[in-house]
């Protein structure tokens, strides 16, 4: 049930398994949706997205609106979560906030993981002096912790939301290509890889067509990961007012304006601060769910975990998850 | 392996440096119209440029800046005109302590947890353990800080003070109760790294052949704990310690800032906030060079409580 063994078995299994059993990584998300782990971090995903993406058409009032009420009013029948700082509206600069940092994270993952599986792919096909000089630059960048990696692009170049995307984006990508480029050395080395590889077709034709097909159950894996690691970063950037055009609303910094009115009106950081939660919990919860599921059934993910250290939620899950699955499957790997 | 990572770790922080400074150049506007603001004159403007050696080329600036490093000066603060070493000399040791506390706390607090998961694996404790550390490992520092905060300061329990402003010249161990919802914070960050990771390793160890051999030696539970799943989980544990400094060393920026803590972390973000140039280049080079250093560290560490690796080099 895991990977198809000979070519004989792969002819006959194409013709006979149906759609998600040739692309795994479906069969793998499929699976992690069914478990109860996958089910609670979807939904929760799914109630911050719906919040964040269909509230700004419900908020009751302007959310820049200066003096709807009084300055950390508590709550009330015409705002429901009080006042903040300037006297706004809350509940709907709540409603209105929450898209930017999802966006930005969702763009960051998403710049990491195609400019590290790229970068690892290509060092494990190609090895020699080009993998030396991925691998030396990946360590300068894995040098730079995240946030400060961001900041310092920041303070060169200013608050600009493309930027805080390049910059989160550029800090994933080693990680990322540590990753892929183990597992990618495990697609490489098998026999069909090199058979194409001896008929004269291109590097960059047998990167894309046999060795990185075989590598989207490892990233999406690493993307689940990856994107709990942005939200932490892209929401910390928000809080120190980076990420979004002030007075616009925004949960993160919303925390960092508010935090002095705490003991008058906590409803003003506690909202946003468990929409934060939910959403980065439901992900994270999500990414988890996968992250097992696709332990059980590819051989790319373990390759890429043992080999790689570096990536601290993976290197916990292995050894436990070795211990709850059945021997048997264990040992065909 | 310690003779590999040396020269190559210390030809990494070279390669930051080169980065940091080039990047920095960038920064549109030189530092010297930073510093005169807009009542600047062209020829007080092309002074401060010479006195700042701002007229050389990149390389030469650059080679000043390095050599003065090296030699323990990274320059002066384009806010205020002092050293830069004197403004930063207590914030590290505020950092320190902080990280240094908490890096303990939360050490000791993950491996003990981990112990009790492993030795009671699959029971609901276990099971509701793991998912507490699956939620806080997802949060954003400052979100924990907020329901902190809310819980011990200003809503629930008026305990502790929500701000955290050492008075200038004031050592952290003069102000412990500034201290404490600080250091909270960062246990309740670091302790899910490390307790995920003790777990494994000690639940590995115990479900291995040789665990389950010495418990048919007729060996204690304690026994097999303690002499055979204890050592072999102390290298995945240092490096789930390293790995929380390394955390840690973007982590406090966010924490200092919510408590307004005169650290590192918060010194950057001011810097980055005024512009402040040599500030700027010096504190991220500051910090790379720790991230690297622990790096070493920790990856040398683990090896030598690895019997397997250590012989098989």
């Amino acid at each position: 049930m895991t990977t198809i063994q000979s070519p004989q078995a792969a002819d006959i299994a194409l013709e006979e398994v149906p759609m998600v059993r040739r692309f795994e990584w479906l069969s793998v998300l499929g699976r992690s949706c069914q478990s109860t782990r996958g089910m609670v971090g979807l939904g929760l995903t799914f109630l911050v997205l719906a919040v964040a993406f269909l509230g700004p058409l419900f908020a009751p009032e302007k959310p820049n609106k200066v003096g709807v009420v009084g300055a950390f009013a508590g709550p009330s029948s015409n705002a429901i979560f009080g006042g903040d700082a300037l006297g706004r509206d809350v509940l709907s600069r709540v409603l209105s906030g929450g898209w930017q940092i999802i966006v930005l994270a969702t763009l960051a993952t998403a710049l990491g993981v195609v400019v590290g599986a790229i970068a690892g792919v290509a060092a494990a096909y190609l090895g020699g002096w080009l993998d030396n000089l991925i691998m030396r630059v990946v360590d300068v960048v894995l040098a730079f912790p995240q946030l400060v990696f961001a900041l310092l692009l920041i303070s060169v170049a200013g608050n600009q939301l493309w930027l805080l995307v390049v910059a989160v984006g550029t800090s994933h990508a080693p990680q990322v290509a540590r990753v892929i480029r183990a597992a990618a050395l495990d697609v490489t080395e098998r026999d069909y890889v090199k058979a194409v590889a001896i008929t004269g077709v291109s590097p960059v034709r047998v990167m894309l067509r046999e060795v990185l097909p075989n590598l989207t159950t490892p990233l999406m894996v690493e993307s689940g990961l990856r994107m709990s690691f942005s939200i932490i970063v892209m929401a910390g950037l928000a809080f120190l007012g980076f990420g979004f055009q002030p007075p616009d609303a925004n949960w993160g910094y919303m925390i960092n304006e508010n935090r002095i009115g705490a003991a008058i009106n906590p409803l003003a950081i506690l909202v946003p601060a468990m929409l934060l939660a939910i959403f980065a919990i439901g992900v994270n919860t999500f990414a988890d769910a996968v992250t097992r599921s696709a332990l059980r059934v590819d051989r790319t993910v373990r390759a890429s975990i043992t080999a790689d250290a570096g990536s601290p939620a993976l290197a916990v899950v292995l050894p436990a998850e070795d211990q709850a699955m059945p021997s048997k499957e264990t040992k065909t790997l | 392996m310690l003779l590999q990572r040396v020269p190559l770790g210390i030809v990494t922080i070279w390669i930051v440096t080169m980065i940091v400074f080039a990047a920095t150049q960038l920064l549109p506007g030189n530092a010297a119209l930073a510093v005169l603001g807009k009542n600047a004159t062209p020829e007080r403007l092309a002074a401060l440029e010479k006195q700042m050696g701002l007229d050389q080329s990149p390389v030469a600036q650059y080679w000043h800046w390095f050599s003065g490093l090296l030699q323990g000066d990274p320059g002066r603060s384009l806010v205020n005109q002092q050293t830069i070493s004197s403004l930063t000399g207590p914030q590290v040791l505020n950092s320190a302590a902080l990280v240094v506390t908490a890096g303990i706390l939360g050490t000791l607090i993950g491996v003990a947890v981990g112990l009790v998961a492993a030795v009671l694996r699959d029971s609901p404790l276990d099971h509701a353990l793991a998912a507490t550390a699956l939620a806080i490992l997802s949060l954003p520092e400052f979100v924990i800080a907020i329901f902190v905060t809310v819980l011990f300061s200003t809503n629930v329990f008026h305990w502790f003070p929500a701000v955290s402003a050492l008075p200038p010249g004031a050592r952290p161990w003069d102000h412990v109760s500034m201290l404490v919802l600080p250091t909270i914070v960062l246990v309740i960050v670091i302790a899910p790294y490390v307790f995920r990771m003790m777990r494994a390793a000690t639940v590995e160890a115990l479900e291995s052949e040789y665990g389950e051999m010495a418990g048919l030696k007729g060996l204690t539970k304690r026994q097999v704990l303690l002499r055979h799943a204890l050592p072999n989980a102390v290298a995945p544990t240092v490096q789930a310690i390293g790995l929380n400094l390394l955390y840690l060393a973007g982590g406090i920026v966010v924490v200092e800032s919510v408590y307004n803590y005169p650290g590192v972390g918060q010194a950057l973000y001011q810097a980055i906030l005024n512009k402040d140039v040599p500030t700027i280049q010096f504190l991220v080079t500051l910090l790379a060079a720790f991230y690297v250093i622990v790096n070493i560290i920790t990856d040398v560490l683990a090896l030598m409580a690895t019997p397997r690796r250590r012989l098989q080099r």
